[in-house]
């Protein structure tokens, strides 16, 4: 599924309409094409049948607590940035049977769902998100226990990436070390161009399988003026982000857990768990039983929770954190700084995702700030 | 043991359903049942249940729903009845749990409303507020909405009849919101949405179809309504009487809402 950039053939020119090609190829190799797509007033993933559910002439304007999608003669498919949804809805789905169970005489019987997953193909994936993916591979399948449906899904899925040029309003992936520039894992990765009447992809190979597809869409082979164009695009939205995060956070979250700021933030925060829910990272859960009426079948099902929620942190005689501050402090303090004692990297891809989709726009680059602006306070 | 199969399993439990003030669309759901309607009257004795069959068993009774606010001096007598003939008291919806839209009267005095509205006042009795049943007597267990969700319901009459905890969640509508994968009103459209304060349950009937959550369920586990009115009212330029209309809907007697939209007056 991966490999090393440049090691599968070498960069090339796609007209505009190759987009249409591809996806069409995908789905003749037999998998579920998935991308971005307008919905609702948003651009969501969801399935795709060709370029024209694509949100061509879309742009999206963000902020803390707001988003707005605008028609735009400079938008391409994916000059938007990133909406609401993320992979891990495919990849961890919100609602998940484990197993079901059936009363026997004598016992009972345990039956694992089909493992065998669609094949998938996830067209648009921008550089935060497949870092975002690699930080649930690490989760997930990356250490002792290992999840075998997650595995089986992630096994299953075919990368298209995609290089932003544009950054959005609430973007910092630049100042967390993931993009805009797509890392290494991806099958395929494309920077769009649009200018004048001229309108194409810089495509790259990762893998086999993206070699063959790029194969098959011919194009011509890129000259290095379109690769340093497309770098410029690149590095000219790096230089744009939206947001940044504070360097060093990690220390500063560890050595403030006591600052006012928790109480601020508290008397801002809803709760809702939005933040949690869109986070491409994020991967609490809710596990419990269901029974039929009669009693002779259950399942265990596993389901998308959140640190926000009072049941999460539930144990005998009552909830560890009943106060907002201790809910938000341990989802940031989780995110930015002991997520490295975890699992060896921060949990923050810099998407902006939880400052968009926060419904009175709590902003995690500008509550790190804060604390380091007014570091070693203490709650009085 | 004694030999032979023995006809007779466990006693069924033995439920009751009882009204006080309210529509109906409670009791309804649980005709509503459908594929299951007749799983569950097979699962349970149904002793008292009028809205079904004029057939009344008499108490104790293993389990009562009980539907409605206390509006009247009957129904404020009654209920204590019901307590004292009931194992389990579950109340079921936005009238039972937070004294439902009637109880909009209480920020106000009774007298005119039953003045204008009744042809002879006289015969009219009420209180002077509608309170929900926690109100009157202890409530073994709550199940909120306007009306309730039939699968809520379904649920904890499973969970009384396999012996375990309801699977029922207090949290927000907005994580069931994220996981349907809907778009948000309050984000993308500067709807006001009571969502995030709202306890889960409805399935997000409202939000699913591109309208702001109503807040029929009634406040979350720990509601920060004063944020998400700052909110409303600050950045989203909603006035002060449109945020006081929000909060005083289906639950505007429950206590979270009832005090945000007092601030609001």
């Amino acid at each position: 599924m991966t490999g090393e950039a440049g090691a599968f053939g070498a960069p090339r020119v796609l007209a505009a309409k190759a987009l249409d090609q591809l996806i069409t190829l995908l789905a003749q190799d037999g998998y579920e094409v998935i991308g971005p797509t307008e919905r609702d007033g948003a651009v969501v993933y969801d399935t795709v049948d060709g370029a024209a559910d694509l949100p061509l002439g879309r742009l999206d304007e963000q902020e803390g607590g707001s988003y707005r999608l605008k028609s735009s003669r400079k938008a391409g498919y994916f000059h938007h940035v990133v909406g609401p949804h993320n992979w891990k809805r495919f990849l961890y789905p919100p609602h998940q049977v484990l197993f079901t169970a059936a009363r026997r005489r004598g016992g009972f019987s345990i039956t694992v769902p089909d493992a065998a997953p669609p094949k998938r193909a996830f067209v648009g994936v921008r550089a935060c998100d497949l870092a975002a993916i690699q930080k649930q591979d690490t989760v997930f399948t990356g250490r002792d226990y290992k999840d075998p449906g997650y595995a089986a899904r992630r096994a299953a899925a075919l990368v298209v990436a995609v290089n932003c040029t544009r950054a959005g309003g609430t973007c910092f992936c630049a100042s967390m070390g993931t993009g805009p520039q797509v890392g290494p894992g991806y099958d395929l990765v494309l920077t769009e161009r649009l200018t004048g009447d001229r309108h194409e992809f810089l495509a790259q190979a990762g893998s086999q399988a993206g070699a063959d597809l790029l194969d098959k869409l011919k194009g011509r082979a890129a000259k290095d003026d379109d690769v340093k164009a497309a770098e410029a695009a690149v590095t000219k939205a790096s230089r744009s982000m939206g947001r940044t995060m504070v360097d060093g956070v990690e220390t500063l979250l560890k050595e403030n857990l006591e600052h006012p700021r928790w109480d601020e933030v508290a008397r801002r925060c809803l709760y809702c768990a939005n933040c949690t829910m869109v986070c491409p990272t994020c991967f609490c859960s809710n596990t419990q039983d269901e029974t039929s009426l009669d009693g002779n079948e259950a399942q265990r099902v596993r389901t998308w929770n959140s640190c926000f929620s009072i049941e999460f942190s539930y144990i005998h005689g009552g909830a560890i954190r009943r106060e907002g501050r201790s809910r938000y402090r341990q989802w940031i303090t989780h995110k930015l700084a002991h997520w490295h004692d975890q699992f060896g990297s921060s949990g923050c891809t810099g998407c902006g995702r939880c400052i968009t989709w926060c419904p009175v726009g709590i902003d995690i680059t500008e509550e790190a700030r804060a604390i380091a602006a007014d570091k070693g306070r203490t709650k009085t | 043991m004694a030999k032979g199969k023995t006809n007779s399993g466990p006693r069924k439990p033995k439920l009751a359903v009882w009204k006080f003030s309210s529509c109906d669309g409670c009791q309804l759901s649980l005709l509503d049942c459908e594929d299951e309607l007749l799983t569950v009257a097979d699962s349970v004795d149904i002793a008292y249940f009028l809205e079904a069959t004029r057939a009344e068993l008499p108490g104790p009774y293993d389990v009562s729903l009980v539907e409605g606010s206390i509006s009247t001096p009957h129904d404020a007598e009654r209920i204590h009845k019901v307590r004292r003939q009931s194992k389990l008291l579950v109340t079921i919806g936005a009238c039972a749990t937070s004294g439902g839209i009637q109880a909009l009267r209480n920020f106000k005095d009774l007298d005119p409303f039953i003045n204008a509205v009744y042809a002879h006042p006289e015969y009219i009795d009420s209180l002077a507020k509608s309170t929900p049943i926690q109100d009157h007597v202890k409530v073994d267990f709550e199940l909120r909405g306007c009306p309730i969700d039939k699968g809520q319901l379904l649920e904890v009459i499973n969970a009384l009849l396999n012996g375990r905890k309801p699977n029922i969640a207090t949290h927000g509508q907005c994580i069931d919101c994220k996981r349907q994968g809907n778009v948000c009103v309050m984000v993308a459209h500067g709807q006001p949405c009571l969502g995030p304060v709202t306890q889960v349950g409805c399935g997000t009937l409202c939000p699913g179809c591109q309208r702001a959550c109503y807040g029929c369920f009634g406040p979350t586990e720990t509601p920060n309504t004063a944020s998400l009115a700052r909110w409303l009212g600050d950045r989203q330029g909603h006035g002060k009487r449109e945020v006081k209309h929000l909060f005083r809907g289906f639950t505007g007697y429950a206590d979270a809402f009832r005090k945000e939209s007092e601030i609001h007056e």
